[in-house]
This record gives C-alpha cells, sequence and structure tokens, in this order.
C-alpha cells in the first residue's frame, strides 16, 4: 500500500457549512426558517427533569419498608423545599419523634415499599442552545432544534479540547513558527479566538484562561501539557465536553509543530471577524474534527473546498508526520519503485525528500509523510 | 454455488477499520495455497462511503500482482473462466470500527455488567456503559447518546419481578436522546431489550415506536443467575440484518458473495476453535487491531466429567490497539509500564507526544530502530492488558448458563477468570500488523511471551500475514481449503516455549532441558534462573522435548517433576525462559533493567544491533 495517508483535513477559504442545534430533550424552538442568527442566538430552549435524589426513609426512620408510605408528610407528586421534613414516625414506644427532611427543593417523586426508598426530584435545569455560527436558519427541527446553515472560511483542526465557543479572530504571533508565550498575550485579547505559531506550554493556556482568551488555536501542544490540562491522561480520542474555561484547537500534532501555510494564511486574512470554534474530536471514526468558522459577509464567488492530500509525485511539497525527522517539511525528489530496508529492517516503500530549510536529503517511508499544499 | 470440490480459485477479502485486505487462493499439485495478497485503506468512512471502493482497489492490487484478470467493470468476476475471474468470493468485516455498542443496566456493577459481558461476548465494541448510578445526571446520559452515535444499544436492568420504574426510566432516556445510528443514516437504531420482563411492555411503549426495538429473555433474570444467550443471539441477529444492511456499500458488497459477510472477530474465533478441536489443545488466539484487540481462547472445562469438554470464549478490548487506541494504551497502563521494556532512556514529553501523534496519524510506520522498539513496548502492555480483560470477563459463549453464588454476585469481576489455566495453555497465537510485521519472528515471540507470560511448556505462532479471518469465513463453505492455506500458508510456527513457574536468587539453577529433534542431533540445555535461551531447532519438525525443573520450580506436573512433550519445532526455536513466573518481574532499578532487557534481546538476537 504505497499511498500516503492524509487526516483529509479542510482548509477552505469559502465553503457552505450546516450546522445541527439540538436540544437533548423535546422543548421550544425560539426561530424561524430563514431568521437570520448570531452565534449567540437562542435557538432553542427546554427544562431537563431534575436530578433524582433517594432517600432511604426505612432506614432514617426505623421502619417497615412497607410502612414508609404512611409517614410521608406531603403527597407523592407535591413540591418540597430543601430541609423542609418530607417524613415522620415515632420511635421509642412513641416518646421520640423521628423526622426526615427533604435534600433538596423539588417534587417527591416516589416512594418504594419494597425498599423503603424515597426518590426526590431535583428542579428542572433550563437549557438552552444557541446558533453557534452567524447565519440564518435553513430548516427548524420542530420541538428539537435548528439548522443553522454560513457561508464561511472553514479550518479544520487534527485535535482538539473544549467545547463551542465564538470571539473575535486575533493573531498573536509574528508567524506561523514561532511559539505563542506568555508575552504574546494582551489584554485586548479577552473574548478572542487567538491564533498562535507552532507551540504553546500548559503555563500560556492558564495565563490566556485567566486573561479571559475564548479559544486558542496552535499547530503543535505538548502531552504532557494536556494531561495537566485534563487533570487526566486522555485514553479514548473522544473530546468536546471538557468544562476546561477555553477551547484549544491543534492544527498540526502534538508537540512543536509550525502550523501549515495555508491555515495560518486563511486564519490570517480573517483577523478582526468573528469567529466559532468548536474543540469537539471524535478521531476513532474520523467523525468530528475541531473547527474554525469565520462567516464571511458576502458571497465572494465559489471557492471548492480543499483538504490536503492527493497523489503523491516527485515535486509534491509535504511534511514527515514521523521520528526521526517529524514535522520537517521539504519536496520529493525521488520516488522508487523498489521497497527499501529501514533502519528496522522492514521493508517498505519510501520516497527522498528535500527539505525546505537546509536542502538536506532523507529517504522516508512514504506512509510517513503527509502531503502538503503548495 | 460452485460445488467445494469444483473450486479453482478463492479471493477473499477483510475490511478492517483502517486497511482492506485481500487475499487469493488457487488449487496446484500441491491442493491449496495461497498466491497473492494486496491492500487497499478502506473506504467505509466520508469521503467515500463505500465499502466496495477500498474492495476493488485491494482486488486490483491482487490482479496487478498475479497478472490476472478478477475484475469485470465494477465487480468481482465470478466464476472463473478460463484463467479470468474466480470461484468464490467472500469477505469478512470490522470496517468503522466494528459492531459499536452501547448498553444499559441498572446498577453499574450489577446488570451493567452482564450487559456488557453479553455485548463484548457477541464481539461487540462497548462504548459506554449507562446505568443509574453512573454519577451521571440523566441530561449527561443523552448527550452521551447522541453523541457517540452507537450502531446499536442493550437495554437491561432490573431481575425479572423487580423494579419497573426505574427500567422505564432508562428506556426513557433512551427515547428522549433520539439517538441516530452511526453508519448510513434514515434507519431505526436497533435497541435489545433484555431486562425485567415486566416492563417489556413500559420499554415496548416507550421506544417500539421509535427505533427497531427487540425484546428478548432477561440476561439477569435473578442476581444469582446471568443468562447472556438470548442477547448475544439477537446482536448477531441484527448485526447483519440492520448495521451490516446499512454500512455504505454493504448492500452491493453482499450480493458479490453467496456467503453471509462475517464480523472480523466472529471469523477469527472459528479458525482458533477448529484448531483447538483438532489439535486437542488449549489454545488462545489474539488478533491486535489499531483501535481494538481481539482476545480468544479455548480451554478445558475445570470441573466437566467429559474429557474433551472445552469452553470458547472471546473478549473484544474495544480501546486497546496500535492505532486509533495507542494513547488509551498509555492511559490504562501508565507510562511506566510501557517503558519498562524499552532498554534506554527515553524522554517523557517526547514519547507521549508521539504517541498521541501516532493516534491521529494512525497509518505511520516506524522507521528507527528505537522507534520499532517503543511500539513493540507498547505492544506488549496493549496484548497484557487485554489478556487481563479477557481473564476477567470472558464468559462462555455456546449458551451456558453461568450460575454465580452470591459472592460471585458481589464481585462480578472475578467471575470467568478461571477458565484461562495458563499451564494448561498449549498453543499461543498472534496476529494483527504489529506482531504478523515484526521484521524478525523473534520479536513476534517475546512480544507475546512477555504479555501473555505463558507456564509450563507452550508452541507459539503467528499468523504470517494477517489472513485468519478469511480463512475463518472459508471455512464455513470449505473446510478443507481453510485448513490447507491455514497450515501452509498462515500460520507460522514461531516454536515452543519452557517457563518454569517459581523465583530464585539469579544464577541459581533453574531448569534442564533435552531436546530430541525427529531428525538430527540431541541436546541437552542447562538454564539459570533470570536467562533466556533459544535454542535454534531445524523448521518444519516435531522434537521430542524433556524439561526436569529445579526442586522449587513447576512446570505442570509439580515442583521438581520433569514434563514430556512432543512439540512442533519453529522458525524461532525452542525458548527455555528461566526470568521467573509468579510473578514475573522485571528490576526496579533502571540501570539493572536496561542490562537485563539488553542481555535478553541478545539472547533472542532481536535486533540487528543494539539498542
Amino acid at each position: 500500500m504505497g499511498h500516503a495517508y492524509t487526516p483529509g483535513l479542510r482548509v477552505a477559504p469559502e465553503t457552505v457549512v450546516r450546522r445541527e442545534r439540538r436540544l437533548p430533550l423535546k422543548g421550544d424552538v425560539c426561530v424561524a426558517r430563514g431568521a437570520e442568527v448570531g452565534p449567540g442566538t437562542v435557538v432553542a430552549r427546554c427544562e431537563l427533569p431534575g436530578n433524582v435524589q433517594t432517600v432511604n426513609l426505612a432506614a432514617k426512620l426505623g421502619v417497615d419498608p412497607a410502612a414508609v408510605g404512611s409517614t410521608l408528610l406531603k403527597p407523592v407528586g407535591a413540591a418540597i423545599a430543601r430541609d423542609e421534613p418530607i417524613a415522620e414516625a415515632k420511635a421509642m414506644f412513641g416518646l421520640v419523634k423521628n423526622r426526615v427532611a427533604s435534600p433538596a427543593d423539588g417534587t417527591l417523586e416516589s416512594v418504594s415499599s419494597v425498599t423503603g426508598q424515597l426518590l426526590v426530584r431535583e428542579r428542572p435545569i433550563p437549557v438552552e442552545v444557541n446558533a453557534y455560527v452567524q447565519g440564518h436558519v435553513a430548516e427548524v427541527l420542530p420541538g428539537e432544534g435548528a439548522v443553522v446553515e454560513s457561508r464561511a472560511a472553514l479550518v479544520q483542526g487534527i485535535f482538539g479540547v473544549g467545547g463551542e465557543t465564538h470571539g473575535t479572530l486575533a493573531i498573536a504571533t509574528s508567524g506561523p513558527g514561532e511559539t505563542l508565550g506568555p508575552s504574546h498575550l494582551k489584554p485586548e485579547h479577552r473574548g478572542a479566538v487567538l491564533v498562535g505559531g507552532d507551540h504553546v506550554s500548559h503555563a500560556t493556556v492558564l495565563k490566556a484562561r485567566e486573561l479571559g482568551v475564548r479559544a486558542l488555536v496552535v499547530g503543535g501542544f505538548d502531552d504532557r501539557d494536556l494531561r495537566e490540562l485534563l487533570g487526566r491522561d486522555l485514553g479514548v480520542a473522544i473530546t468536546g465536553q471538557e468544562d476546561l474555561g477555553l477551547t484549544l484547537v491543534l492544527t498540526e500534532g502534538f508537540g512543536r509543530i509550525g502550523m501549515a501555510a495555508r491555515t495560518w494564511e486563511l486564519l490570517c486574512a480573517h483577523a478582526g471577524r468573528v469567529a466559532s470554534v468548536s474543540g469537539a474530536t471524535q478521531i476513532r471514526a474520523g467523525v468530528l474534527r475541531p473547527e474554525i468558522l469565520v462567516p464571511l459577509q458576502a458571497h465572494a464567488g465559489a471557492h471548492a473546498s480543499e483538504a490536503e492530500g492527493g497523489t503523491l509525485e516527485v515535486g509534491s511539497f509535504v511534511r514527515v508526520i514521523r521520528q526521526p525527522w517529524f514535522g520537517r517539511i521539504g519536496r520529493v525528489v525521488e520516488l522508487p519503485a523498489e521497497l527499501s530496508a529501514l533502519d528496522t529492517e522492514a521493508r517498505v516503500r519510501v520516497l527522498v525528500v528535500a527539505f525546505a530549510d537546509d536542502g538536506t536529503q532523507a529517504t522516508v517511508p512514504r506512509a510517513n509523510v503527509e502531503r502538503l499544499a503548495g | 454455488m460452485i460445488p467445494p470440490e469444483s473450486i479453482r480459485s478463492i479471493l477473499a477479502t477483510d475490511c478492517g477499520s483502517t486497511t482492506t485486505k485481500a487475499i487469493l487462493i488457487e488449487r496446484g499439485p500441491e491442493g491449496y495455497r495461497l498466491v497473492t495478497r494486496g491492500e487497499a485503506p478502506t473506504t467505509v468512512e466520508a469521503p467515500f462511503e463505500d465499502v466496495t471502493r477500498g474492495v476493488l482497489n485491494a482486488v486490483r492490487e491482487v490482479e496487478e500482482l498475479r497478472g490476472r484478470k478478477l475484475l469485470e467493470g465494477d465487480s468481482i468476476l465470478t466464476p472463473q473462466r478460463g484463467d479470468d475471474g474466480v470461484d468464490l468470493y467472500l469477505s469478512t468485516s470490522s470496517a468503522g470500527g466494528g459492531l459499536q455498542m452501547m448498553v444499559s443496566g441498572l446498577v453499574l456493577q450489577m446488570t451493567g455488567e452482564s450487559a456488557q459481558r453479553a455485548a463484548l461476548g457477541a464481539g461487540a465494541i462497548v462504548m459506554d456503559v449507562i446505568a443509574l448510578n453512573d454519577g451521571r445526571r440523566a441530561h449527561e446520559k443523552i448527550r452521551r447518546l447522541r453523541q457517540l452515535r452507537p450502531d446499536m444499544i442493550l437495554l437491561s436492568g432490573g431481575t425479572d419481578g423487580g423494579d419497573v420504574k426505574r427500567v422505564t426510566e432508562m428506556a426513557e432516556i433512551i427515547a428522549a436522546a433520539d439517538p441516530r445510528a452511526r453508519l448510513g443514516a434514515g434507519y431505526e437504531l436497533p435497541v435489545i431489550y433484555a431486562g425485567n420482563r415486566d416492563a417489556a411492555p413500559m420499554v415496548q411503549a416507550c421506544l417500539g415506536a421509535r427505533t427497531a426495538l427487540s425484546v428478548v429473555p432477561n440476561l439477569r433474570p435473578s442476581l444469582e443467575r446471568e443468562h447472556l444467550k438470548p442477547a448475544r443471539d439477537a446482536i448477531h441477529e441484527l448485526f447483519m440484518e440492520h448495521v451490516m444492511a446499512h454500512a455504505p456499500g454493504y448492500k452491493k458488497l453482499m450480493t458479490w458473495s453467496p456467503v453471509p459477510i462475517m464480523p472480523t472477530p466472529g471469523a477469527v474465533g472459528l479458525i482458533i476453535e477448529k484448531v483447538a478441536k483438532r489439535d486437542r489443545l488449549a489454545v488462545v488466539g489474539v488478533d491486535i487491531g489499531g483501535a481494538t484487540t481481539d482476545v480468544f481462547s479455548v480451554f478445558r472445562v475445570p470441573e466437566s466429567t467429559e474429557p474433551d469438554a472445552t469452553v470458547f470464549n472471546r473478549t473484544v478490548s474495544a480501546n486497546l490497539g496500535m492505532s486509533y487506541s495507542v494513547s488509551n494504551v498509555m492511559a490504562e497502563a501508565g507510562i511506566a509500564n510501557i517503558l519498562r521494556w524499552v532498554p534506554f532512556a527515553v524522554d517523557e514529553v517526547e514519547l507521549r507526544n508521539r504517541i498521541k501523534n501516532k493516534m491521529i496519524r494512525p497509518t505511520t510506520i516506524p522507521q528507527t530502530l528505537e522507534d520499532l522498539v517503543i511500539e513493540q513496548a507498547i505492544c506488549r502492555e496493549a496484548l497484557r492488558l487485554s489478556f487481563e480483560q479477557h481473564k476477567t470477563l470472558a464468559v462462555g459463549l455456546k449458551g451456558k448458563q453461568t450460575v454465580r453464588d452470591i459472592s460471585d454476585v458481589l464481585d462480578q469481576t472475578g467471575s470467568g477468570a478461571t477458565l484461562v489455566d495458563l499451564v494448561d495453555l498449549g498453543l499461543l497465537v498472534g496476529s494483527g500488523g504489529v506482531l504478523s510485521h515484526a521484521p524478525r519472528r523473534a520479536q513476534a515471540m517475546l512480544m507475546m511471551i512477555d504479555a501473555f507470560v505463558p507456564e509450563g511448556v507452550t508452541e507459539l505462532a503467528v499468523d504470517s500475514i494477517f489472513m485468519t479471518p478469511q480463512l475463518g469465513v472459508l471455512s464455513t463453505v470449505h473446510e478443507a481449503a481453510a485448513t490447507e492455506v491455514f497450515e501452509r500458508d498462515c500460520l507460522v510456527l514461531l516454536g515452543p516455549c519452557v517457563a518454569p513457574i517459581g523465583n530464585a536468587k539469579r544464577g541459581s539453577p533453574c531448569v534442564t532441558v533435552e531436546w530430541a529433534p525427529a531428525s538430527g542431533a540431541a541436546s541437552r540445555h542447562t538454564v539459570a534462573f533470570g536467562q533466556l535461551l533459544r535454542v535454534p531447532t531445524p523448521e518444519g519438525g516435531t522434537g521430542r522435548l524433556t524439561a526436569t525443573p529445579e526442586r522449587s520450580f513447576d512446570l505442570g506436573a509439580g515442583k521438581g517433576k520433569p514434563v514430556t512433550r512432543t512439540v512442533r519445532a519453529g522458525v524461532v526455536g525452542l525458548v527455555i525462559d528461566a526470568r521467573g513466573r509468579r510473578p514475573f518481574a522485571l528490576p526496579d532499578e533502571p540501570a539493572a533493567r536496561i542490562a537485563r532487557l539488553r542481555e535478553w534481546n541478545r539472547a533472542l538476537e532481536l535486533y540487528p544491533r543494539e539498542v
């Protein structure tokens, strides 16, 4: 299999995106078809049933489970307040009265004569779904939400953490190869989607969060820092629900790796505009990648969306995506047809690449490069 | 379909999560032989969303390599006409990550775990277990269900005659989530209900209209009893009926073959079971892929009065693998456990980044020897963890009702462990890229020994080019052809491993092995504790092996008692592993550990140079 792998990430100057905005439960849709929406516009809202708390009445009152129903001070279904007495029973030959108070505000859900358990349902939790991206409502999903359509510039990252957010796109570093450090962070970046270069450290991420930066978009990040940020080792790459205080999108990978020129240029071209960002990633089936969307004001003419990748040929611009030349960029100068033995003794199809920075050449397995535009 | 005896050529594909592999088998003067293989990226996901494109690309590679026409337009040419086409085409599939399920029970450790065992046993990947006591609020569960988009949901909960309301509450959560199927929109998501029978009408009312609901008998009819077969059968049936039929391109693929497409783990399991039965051996098979690792085992039933009674077990470790799941191997094993197998210092930051980059760009390969060593270290841990899971979660797949006493009910994870008896294990078979494509076969052998820690005398083998799944499905229609190819071209015997149980001071006597090959000179080897020794053996024959452990060591016959076996020689040779068992431990001190690893690597001539 001589194909170079490409994750097929999209970097599109202009494309039409549709994003389904659904409530977790049936509720009310607040927008009509065709309505113009901003990223913060509420498109639907509902009330989720509150959490259920259990109270072991039989044990607390010292009565038989079959008898707990008669100890209730209010009927099942009644509203109750936190710390309000909800059940009562006499003990010690009627000399002592045991009382049980409600653990939460809510309603008495049910009582079991088998287990002696009382269920208290907490108050409903209001939930709102916003439009996420500026655009118009293309479709209303009755009782569930809406589909928002937007003409936008789209950059898909390779990995992200943190949920959806939006803010003004700001470029922090002078180039795609510069590291985003604490000195790049300015007070005016509060509320911004900040674009850095090849790397950001955990300390800088924390500082950005403190400053109120909504999202960081960088080439690379260390996994050790990701662990610090999440408080755990990320095993399965399903992300997007973390409550981190900001969203982090990596455009290239882990470690120090310069942002691809096309991605950098596209983001720079839209500095100052409002961007919507999602860190949600699912690597497994390739179904979900983090994204940066910059809605476009006017129709600037149709551009086909483009993905990196394509057939490798002599002259192709490539990046090595594995050691020992991880992250280095160059042009293919030779594509030998026959298999070559690696240092590992494995015999595979290779290519010879001339690196752009110093002109040196190296033999690399074809599986270890990805094609870049240019 | 052409009668088996008339079949001249067979084309078989396996659509994996990353790669579609095709093999061509032809009948020649020596019988059926593998003649060539080809592969291409699997095309089940966007932008292609048609599995047959990857199949055609893989077959096209076979065509080119063999110089034979196999395709006619965009389909496979059957039956064979002259030198063109093949008489039989068949396929297995784990594309798109296999069968991905969510299971649900009332209590995580009780019905939740039973449901998990049912799904795992059926060859599914369990994406999440949702239970009333899983610590998440209802809306968080709903969001999770929507986000994960499973292929199927198994809803269990409650013992028969027990709680009805909370089972209904779980059904309501699923109804509220209204989850969409992962592959191919526009069909109802299959949901299997295997909970409290009294709640079935309520579940039907709640889910009947919006899902493809199947109601089967309760998988946990009482606390003391687990009855998984009906749920498993339903999973298999719905997999074919719904999931496969709606996976992109599968409808077309199904028309190309007269044999139903089989899930890859099911096909591998068939072969493992057949080998165990034929050779009357306890067998463990492992297939380590990019996303998942499947472990199969056939062991004798310990308490059975029938001497040949065996139990076949299969588990799928959904998140242990060498590419998509490699990061989870690190998360579950811990970085220290990976690094203990690496005989040089590695910067942790660098290693972590490498592992994550492999996860996001899963098809890259190690270019340097050091990188290969690290990848093989990760493989050891992935295999070890998968085997641990197998030991704790495996239950019989033949509809045996597992009866547990109340202490098992309280300690669910202990169940099933007694079936895996390493001393009884006769054959350990490895499969999957990292084992099959290891540049030296000895590397595959030591990875498996380090991960599975076999005891006594065990033969080891690998699948030469990872074609067990195709041969598994072939065995359902042409067992003779499948067996011939399996023996001659698929199974590569690595050799026997002799591993005494026990520990002693390093350098003290441990075991003496006398090896008498069927042809050639006999030899005698005394091995001290802590050593690893490889005795080259002529390939292809058998030999008589007598191993005598020292008084404090056991090879299965009792301490100090010799064992004699006739074993098959392999390409690596006879490996005498006197590094200790129960426990097998590496030195804690880094310099000593590295020295020991290097010594063992040299003993097996593992790498072309010292690393």
